[in-house]
């Protein structure tokens, strides 16, 4: 099984869906953090539903669709940040744009009922069949989104845990929660290739919840929760391909097992850090 | 019906550190949303030092008057001077206490990251902190007294010591003046006199400005030079034995009011409304005439 692994590890597409992995997991692992710590967990879902139908638009007309991915879910996000300022009305405005959404998607697969597989791709990740093209394109939004995030890493992180404080020292709240929503577009589209559209918590909160188990030191939270990500996503391409079921089981799995690991640790590592102070 | 009650000009305390200029100066300054005005026409002038309550029921605009200062609402007329210029978003030199509110029970962040992000938490950049500045937060943890627990998740922190960090984070940045929002709400009294002494304390000692908004004058009587009392678009400002009379809170109210100082507690009481009320309970104020222009 190991000389297979190896074996396999001297082809192209491989290196290509591992190197896509490891972006993936760090840009998760930083975006889950807020994404938990924001309570955004539903609008992570409607970026991920309506950027399929964005990748079914764009398959109908022959573009990529990793590209139709970005763009739905990057529309949906503007669209969101646009209608949803005030966190009171957030949760309906995401309901309501996810719907729409959605419906189109709807529209799109009748229109194009002959290319169930690459829907059903879209649907449930299919890291190894992405092509050169597309990985260049999540390379390079990978990039993006890691440099956007550690630009307002600091301010994102004021705002998200002390808003009314933040605001006060002059941190422009509504436009870092903008900002924010592009970025967590990105790392949607970039997830969504790894565990498709319907598992896409899996990598935007497993993770950040994993993390927020294991310490109370927001540094330390953050590289536990791009671990977690990490773990899963290169897990789970290594499991995949020395065996016949997809990436996709492996890294819910993997995610899930850290984070029933960190709820049962939890109470033990409290002790430990009591016993110490 | 504007500024009826407003006191002569106070003298500063012998204390305080040179005026060059005041703390901040409204001169008929007037805030509304939209149509509605919070208040009108105000004018009052705080000298560098001096402790100012801001006292009135709820929803009559204590709160705007800090936003107005930390430049976040802009005024709709008149003008405003703060620290010897207009007001600035993200002015360095001005501190705030929001009202306790409570950290969630497992938000991953410890009193040291809070009063840190005092610190650096508006620079954009992934940054660590200086050793300077972490010297700067341990200090400041040390003048609140919370080293104990600085290292504790924030939410298992009883509701009196994350407002000990609140005000770690509001003075680490050296603020001349602190802006406190309600810091007392949802405390019990020993917490509330320990947090109003290191809030004085620390006018006292640095001669630093203190705006505490409260809809409760008992906690802070011994530390306001001066009160501000705001009644839907009505106000009155001066020190604070002017202000709490019972001629001034009926002209303020139009409606008979009697203030009374019993064992050292200030009592507010409407014959209008045919039961007796507190400061510490607004609601009960009687609705004031004309209030809504």
């Amino acid at each position: 099984m190991i000389g297979q692994l190896v074996h396999l590890l001297g082809y192209e597409f491989v290196q290509n869906a591992l190197l896509a992995g490891i972006l993936v997991a760090v840009v998760a692992g930083l975006v889950s953090r807020f994404v938990v710590a924001r309570n955004m967990s539903f609008a992570v879902h409607a970026l991920a539903e309506v950027g399929f139908t964005g990748s079914a638009g764009f398959i109908l007309l022959g573009l990529s669709p990793v590209l139709g991915l970005l763009s739905g879910s990057m529309i949906t996000a503007l669209f969101i940040g646009a209608l949803g300022l005030r966190i009171r009305e957030r949760d309906s405005v995401v309901g309501v744009v996810m719907a729409f959404g959605l419906g189109l998607g709807v529209l799109f697969i009748t229109l194009y009922s002959r290319y169930a597989s690459e829907a059903f791709a879209i649907l449930f990740g299919a890291i190894t069949a992405v092509s050169r093209a597309d990985l260049i394109l999540l390379v390079a939004v990978a990039v993006i989104t890691i440099v956007g995030l550690g630009i307002m890493y600091r301010p994102l992180t004021f705002a998200t845990v002390d808003p009314i404080v933040a605001e006060a020292r002059g941190v422009p709240v509504r436009l870092i929660s903008i900002l924010f929503l592009m970025m967590l577009a990105a790392a949607v589209a970039e997830a969504v290739q790894v565990v498709g559209v319907l598992l896409i918590l899996t990598l935007l909160i497993t993770p950040g919840a994993t993390a927020e188990r294991l310490t109370a030191h927001p540094g330390r939270a953050t590289v536990a929760s791009i671990g977690v990500a990490m773990l899963a996503t290169v897990g789970g391409i290594l499991l995949a391909l020395v065996t016949t079921v997809p990436v996709s089981f492996y890294v819910t799995t993997i995610a899930f097992v850290c984070y029933i690991g960190a709820r049962l640790g939890s109470p033990v590592l409290e002790r430990f850090r009591d016993a110490r102070v | 019906m504007n500024g009826k009650g407003r006191a002569r000009s106070p003298k500063a305390p012998a204390a305080a550190i040179p005026q060059e200029e005041p703390a901040m100066c409204f001169d008929r300054a007037t805030l509304a949303y939209g149509d509605r005005v919070v208040w009108s026409e105000l004018s009052m002038t705080v000298p560098q030092g001096e402790f100012l309550a801001v006292l009135g029921p709820n929803g009559s605009g204590k709160t705007s008057l800090l936003r107005a200062l930390l430049g976040l609402s802009p005024l709709a007329s008149g003008s405003l001077d703060v620290l010897g210029g207009p007001p600035q978003r993200g002015n360095p030199a001005i501190g705030y206490v929001p009202q306790h509110a409570g950290f969630d029970r497992d938000v991953p962040l410890r009193g040291r990251d809070l009063v840190g992000l005092g610190v650096d938490g508006h620079r954009w950049g992934f940054g660590r902190l200086s050793k300077a500045d972490r010297m700067r937060v341990e200090s400041a943890l040390e003048d609140v007294a919370a080293e104990p627990y600085a290292d504790v998740p924030i939410g298992r922190l009883s509701g009196g010591e994350q407002q000990r960090l609140r005000i770690a984070q509001a003075l680490v940045g050296n603020p001349k003046l602190l802006l406190c929002d309600e810091p007392l709400a949802s405390l019990d009294m020993r917490y509330q006199q320990e947090i109003t002494e290191l809030i004085g304390g620390w006018s006292r000692d640095k001669g630093g400005t203190v705006v505490f908004v409260t809809h409760d004058v008992n906690p802070v009587l011994g530390y306001a030079h001066r009160v501000v009392f705001v009644v839907n678009g009505r106000w009155a400002a001066g020190k604070t034995d002017d202000v709490l009379t019972s001629e001034t809170m009926s002209g303020l109210y139009d409606a008979p009011v009697e203030v009374l100082r019993v064992r050292g507690r200030i009592v507010v009481v409407g014959e209008a409304s045919g039961a007796g009320f507190d400061i510490d309970e607004p609601h009960h104020f009687p609705e004031p005439k004309g209030a809504h222009k």
